[in-house]
């Protein structure tokens, strides 16, 4: 244990809202996210609502591969479930739980990422590219940026987990664990939203 | 996680960081507020500049411009503006002062400097992330002003960017100066959203003892509800500039005729658009409160009418955007609901506007620089605001949209409104920015000629757009139902000249009083904010111990007190006779 935190024990217990800066930061954060995403989808539901002869007859799944990403889902989904598992291990102080978790939280996020390059590069060979309408236009700018905030999670959660092996983590201040596990079930929820109504309906 | 780190940090540093540390990459929320004030003071002059060239050609067409030849064949050849650079002027002018100039200086000079003095934290939560923010907002300006030299010239659609003219370059020939348009401001907006966070985060969790909700000053309330409007807004833009630089550059087809929704655009730019109008005059209303109060020696008149005023209107700045878009085709019904939405709004800004008017009646007035800039404030939003009813109402908008009207409505709030309050709030609070006084002779000086240039620029404006005289246009001598509009064009070309002219007042005053102005006291306006209890300039950390707050904001003239102000550390001495309750109003009464 560095004395670092022992110097700071969860800090700022006595603030205005009762929860630490960086915990209330994410979730205005967030907030300004969930506009984003907002924007584009709200985008695509009117350009898809204005134009429906743009969009294969049977819907979308004619043209993408339902399966595979349904796999990939699966697997966002189950990575969300190991951050909250190397949350609970680090807030019961258990190290070897937090630093195990967040590494099988970090290769299923990657492995998302890999799986959605190859997704693209399977399509785009196919011949459906962001210049093919208003169809792929939608596609792979909401994924995309999708994909975007998944590889900046990875990112982030590479240093938390390299801090976790410090041991820079304990019971009493575990912040950078709960922030970084807020944002990353919030672009879970996002994709599930994106699956659902690109490629579902 | 970066606090984490913070102890460290100053373990090692001590109290001595070297310059670049001090006021470069500097942390602290006081220098970085100076940052943002000097980097969007020079965009407010290039902006300005950029106008003088408009009204050149606007007042004086086809003629030689002086100094001209200092610019590129490209843009103004042998001397004549040349009508693909004048559209890139009309552009490049609303982004700048807009984006880079009037939104910094209300949002990142004062929102960063006032924040933590205000509610008696040290420090703003995130500091290493203001300072990111920063940073962003610098290679963001850099960008804007990269795009004049790249080929086809900078963007031209209007700083609406209305589609598709600015989705294909096919009509306005621009295509790279579009993509810079976009990438900068994506990255302004970026900038924004992390300062939204941080002074949010601030607001709510780090106020001090004693500083409830209900005893924050107004200018606190105007920022941090400013802030929800950046934080949910700015998204907005970023995701449509998103899609506008890929329909520029990856083929994709938003906001294109035939597969896409050109209007689209209009929607997602206006959703954001109107809370960004709000975001540009809400802290400015805060501003004037304070200085209002401080220069009439009274309490603000309905200080929590004044706080669901400005709630109430970030409210329904979110279900107004319509407006904008009365002449791009719209459903009747719908444009009735956004007319009568709209003109909603002006209950909320007429309840601001009285109480104002109710704090300085009776007030023992002291006509300070900052006081004086504070009434033009109302008396000019006044006039702005009266003008925009005219064009909530439908059927008289279909005769002025697009006009000078609106140039006219929108330089009486933006101008008028926001950059007169600037003015007051920079005087206000230089000496506790730069421990030195502005000089209040030249200050009173600068404030008249403004006042007066400002009205002969503005005002004429309004029977422009009567006559018709259209918003962008190259050249009102080309119409002949303009022909009798070159009196007045030449009328307001002079007048802005001159109201640029006098800037250079305000220039000076601030550069001389930067370095030999008079020293200020810790409270040179025997003002109640606790801002004024540090040293001026207030040392890193702004307090030893944090300070403690006892008293509603605005305590001027309180009944059976030596001073005539109590400041919010400190506490009312309790006397029998006095009447109880009322701390807010009743000093009025």
């Amino acid at each position: 244990m560095s004395d670092v935190n022992v110097m700071k024990p969860m800090p700022h217990t006595e603030t205005g809202a009762g929860v630490y800066n960086e915990k209330l930061g994410i979730w205005v954060f967030l907030g300004s996210e969930i506009m984003f995403f907002t924007a584009l989808i709200g985008s695509y539901i009117i350009l898809r609502v204005g134009n429906p002869g743009a969009w294969p007859a049977v819907g979308p799944r004619e043209v993408l591969n339902i399966p595979i990403t349904a796999g990939n889902t699966f697997l966002l989904i189950c990575s969300s479930v190991s951050m909250v598992k190397a949350f609970a291990a680090i807030a019961a102080g258990d190290q070897r739980g937090l630093r195990l978790w967040l590494i099988v939280t970090v290769v299923m996020g990657a492995s998302f990422v890999g799986v959605q390059a190859y997704e693209y590069s399977q399509l785009v060979h196919h011949g459906f590219v962001p210049s093919g309408g208003i169809f792929p236009s939608t596609f792979y700018t909401m994924t995309g940026f999708h994909g975007f905030h998944v590889t900046v999670g990875v990112i982030c959660m590479v240093f938390v987990t390299w801090k976790a092996f410090r041991g820079k983590y304990t019971a009493q201040d575990y912040r950078g664990v709960e922030v970084i596990g807020l944002y990353w079930h919030f672009v879970d929820l996002v994709w599930i939203i994106l699956f659902t109504i690109v490629y579902l309906i | 996680m970066a606090s984490i780190a913070a102890p460290v940090e100053h373990a090692t540093h001590g109290h001595d960081p070297s310059f670049v540390r001090k006021y470069i990459f500097s942390t602290d929320h006081k220098i970085i507020g100076i940052q943002f004030l000097l980097m969007s003071l020079l965009f407010l002059l290039l902006g300005g500049l950029l106008a003088m060239v408009i009204r050149w050609q606007q007042g004086f067409p086809g003629q030689p411009m002086p100094g001209g030849g200092a610019f590129p064949e490209t843009m103004i050849s042998d001397g004549i503006v040349l009508p693909e650079f004048y559209n890139s002027l009309v552009t490049m002018h609303g982004t700048f002062m807009v984006f880079f100039a009037i939104m910094p200086l209300l949002v990142g000079v004062f929102g960063n400097y006032l924040i933590p003095l205000k509610i008696g934290a040290p420090d703003m939560a995130f500091p290493r992330l203001n300072m990111a923010s920063f940073w962003l907002a610098v290679p963001a300006g850099f960008l804007m002003l990269a795009g004049f030299w790249v080929e086809g010239g900078h963007a031209a659609a209007g700083w609406t960017a209305y589609a598709p003219l600015s989705a294909d370059p096919e009509w306005t020939g621009v295509s790279l100066g579009q993509q810079f348009w976009c990438v900068s401001l994506i990255v302004l907006g970026l900038s924004s959203i992390l300062g939204a966070t941080n002074y949010i985060t601030t607001v709510i969790n780090m106020r001090t003892q004693g500083m409830t909700w209900f005893r924050m000053p107004l200018s606190i309330w105007a920022l941090f509800i400013t802030a929800i409007l950046v934080l949910l807004a700015m998204p907005i833009l970023s995701g449509a500039l998103i899609m506008l630089l890929f329909d520029q550059t990856l083929g994709t087809t938003f906001f294109l005729p035939g597969d896409g929704l050109p209007i689209l655009w209009q929607h997602l730019f206006w959703f954001f658009g109107h809370p960004e109008v709000y975001i540009l005059i809400l802290p400015a209303m805060g501003f004037v409160s304070d200085i209002i109060a401080n220069g009439s020696r009274k309490p603000i008149f309905g200080y929590h009418s004044m706080v669901f005023a400005l709630i109430g209107i970030a409210f329904l700045g979110w279900i107004v955007w319509g407006h904008h878009m009365f002449q791009s085709g719209m459903n009747p019904t719908l444009g009735m609901t956004f007319m009568i939405s709209t003109m909603v709004i002006s209950v909320p800004s007429a309840i601001k506007v009285f109480n104002w008017l109710g704090t300085i009646w009776g007030g023992s007035v002291k006509f300070t620089v900052p006081m004086l800039n504070a009434c033009a404030f109302v008396a000019m939003f006044i006039i702005g605001g009266l003008s925009g009813v005219f064009m909530a109402s439908t059927p008289v908008d279909i005769y002025i949209h697009d006009t000078y009207f609106i140039v006219a409505h929108l330089h009486y709030v933006l101008f008028g409104g926001s950059l007169f309050a600037i003015f007051g709030a920079i005087t206000f609070w230089y000496p506790k920015m730069f421990g030195r006084m502005m000089n209040p002779f030249w200050g009173k000086v600068h404030f008249w000629l403004t006042f007066i240039f400002y009205n002969l620029t503005f005002f004429p404006m309004h029977q422009l757009g009567l006559e018709g005289h259209m918003r962008r246009i190259y050249d009102a001598g080309r119409y002949d139902f303009l022909a009798g509009t070159s009196g007045l064009n030449v009328l307001i070309s002079v007048s802005a000249f001159i109201l640029f002219s006098v800037q250079i007042i305000f220039v000076i005053n601030f550069i001389v009083s930067w370095f030999k102005g008079q020293r200020a006291p810790d409270n040179p306006w025997d003002d109640t904010g606790l801002e004024w209890t540090t040293p001026s300039p207030p040392p890193h950390g702004n307090w030893a111990t944090a300070p403690t707050v006892h008293s509603a904001p605005y305590e001027f003239s309180v009944p059976g007190m030596e001073a005539d102000f109590l400041m919010q550390d400190q506490q009312r001495e309790r006397q029998p006779a006095a009447p109880s309750g009322g701390s807010i109003e009743g000093g009025a009464s």
